[in-house]
């Protein structure tokens, strides 16, 4: 059986790993090797690594930690941050990525995805998504450039129409980020993501909210994404990866353990 | 000279993903697109990224297909690697066109068939492994990374199955040829031990062992 991923989120912010709540006031929580080495130790089935300033200020993360964490980790990693071209595409590939993530670029032009599918695959093509809840319309709506708090903006996008079009223009998975919920601790938002996962045709990874082991459970029972990703229960020692793939496993969850 | 391990430099991208799994093992492995330097290499390393198609034509470019038929050593496909080993491929450029390949092992690679799950087949699936020498010690149920849409059907060259939706090939393999569908580079310390196993392998103990199966 196919496994359900845990999946430890690594922000990066100048060449450090750094966690904010609500995407701000970014504390550091220490440098990027050896914290990768140390989740794919303790059995993080993949890890992904988001530069959080690169699209808001414009500029392309430092690669060469790329490749110091390829030649270090035996398991997957997707690096996300700033890549708008296939040059781009093709350095972080080429130095070890086993995927790339995009985000803000390609809701500045959604054409990106596609052209990245047919030069590299659309099995490292990942689209992550920033999703809120706008009350005022009780719809889901996506947000861009949500790295720096004075660059975000909302976009013209329903959320779901979002999942859509970056599957029709080629994604491999998609990581449906929800942002009134980042850093709280509270949950995963369950009806969110289950309305994502029904029109989502290829996998799914739930980010944002987990603060308990149960957390990841009933996102996987509740909400069937391919993968849960979190980053301060794990950076803080909140959740040890190793006790939360014993407890999802005592609860019927295929997991690797 | 003779102990290297060859990566054969298909011109796509990642291929340091490969390189440093096997650096993590051995001082003696290189990249090389080198005609005298594959053919001299102990065993040989096909990986691959991207599609068929543009990996086929890569291999043309550089005037490799014959070359890589000719091998007598033990030659290991990865991923897409393992499909390009195969007689035709369905899978060039998101184009449902057949795509020769190298003709290698007599297997054709067509769409998963997932079952309505998920495509890509992306994460950490169990595999069943046969006794085929690069699965010494693997247990059944092993758990090995998977990124795929595209698969070679069980066959009697499968040395290895996995279910996704459908059983598919995990592995093939005919003669000094072996294919994995898997990231044995991102598959932690199984995925070590299966390149370990591939270490292990040279011309004269692999034909000593699958002549003893033979038998």
């Amino acid at each position: 059986m196919l496994a359900k991923r845990i999946v430890p989120c690594l922000d990066v912010k100048d060449g450090k790993v750094v966690k904010g709540v609500q995407f701000r006031n970014h504390e550091i929580v220490g440098d990027i090797v050896p914290l990768a080495a140390r989740y794919a130790e303790e059995g993080a089935d993949e890890l992904v690594f988001y530069d959080i300033t690169a699209s808001a200020h414009d500029r392309v993360i430092d690669k060469s930690w790329v490749s110091r964490v390829a030649e270090r980790i035996d398991i997957p990693f997707c690096v996300a941050g700033g890549i708008k071209t296939l040059a781009q595409a093709r350095e972080k590939l080429a130095f070890g990525a086993d995927k790339i993530s995009i985000n803000s670029p390609a809701l500045s032009d959604p054409s990106l995805i596609k052209r990245l599918q047919d030069e590299f695959g659309r099995q490292c093509i990942v689209i992550g998504i920033d999703s809120y809840y706008d009350e005022l319309s009780d719809s889901y709506k996506v947000k861009q450039f949500t790295g720096d708090e004075s660059a975000t903006k909302d976009t013209q996008w329903f959320t779901q129409d979002w999942v859509e079009e970056v599957q029709k223009q080629g994604c491999g998975e998609i990581v449906l980020n929800v942002m009134n919920q980042d850093g709280v601790r509270q949950g995963y938002d369950l009806k969110q993501l289950s309305i994502v996962r029904a029109i989502c045709d290829v996998p799914l990874i739930a980010s944002g909210g987990a603060g308990t082991m149960a957390h990841f459970k009933d996102v996987f029972e509740t909400a069937k994404v391919d993968a849960a990703l979190a980053a301060s229960v794990f950076h803080k020692g909140i959740i040890d990866i190793n006790a939360l793939k014993a407890y999802l496993a005592k609860h019927s969850i295929t997991i690797r353990c | 000279m003779s102990q290297t391990t060859v990566i054969i430099d298909t011109g796509c991208a990642n291929l340091s993903s490969v390189r440093y799994a096997f650096e993590r093992l051995t001082d003696d492995v290189i990249v090389s697109d080198d005609h005298q330097v594959i053919k001299a290499a102990q065993r040989v390393v096909l990986p691959g990224v991207g599609t068929a198609g543009a990996a086929m034509a890569s291999l043309r470019d550089k005037q490799l297909v014959e070359l890589i038929q000719g091998l007598k050593q033990p030659v290991l496909g990865v991923c897409l690697g393992m499909q390009m080993m195969g007689t035709l491929s369905k899978e060039q450029g998101g184009k449902l066109i057949d795509c020769e390949c190298l003709g290698l092992i007599p297997t054709n690679t067509t769409e998963l068939d997932s079952q309505g799950q998920p495509l890509p087949h992306m994460g950490w699936n169990q595999i069943e492994p046969s006794a085929h020498p690069l699965f010494n010690g693997i247990e059944a149920g092993s758990y090995l990374y998977f990124v795929h849409s595209y698969r070679a059907p069980v066959s009697e060259y499968t040395i290895a199955k996995c279910q996704y939706g459908e059983t598919f090939s995990a592995a093939i393999a005919k003669d000094n040829f072996m294919g994995v569908q898997f990231h044995p580079e991102k598959s932690a310390a199984v995925g070590a031990a299966i390149l370990r196993n591939f270490l292990a392998l040279d011309t004269a103990s692999l034909n000593a062992i699958l002549q003893e199966t033979m038998r």
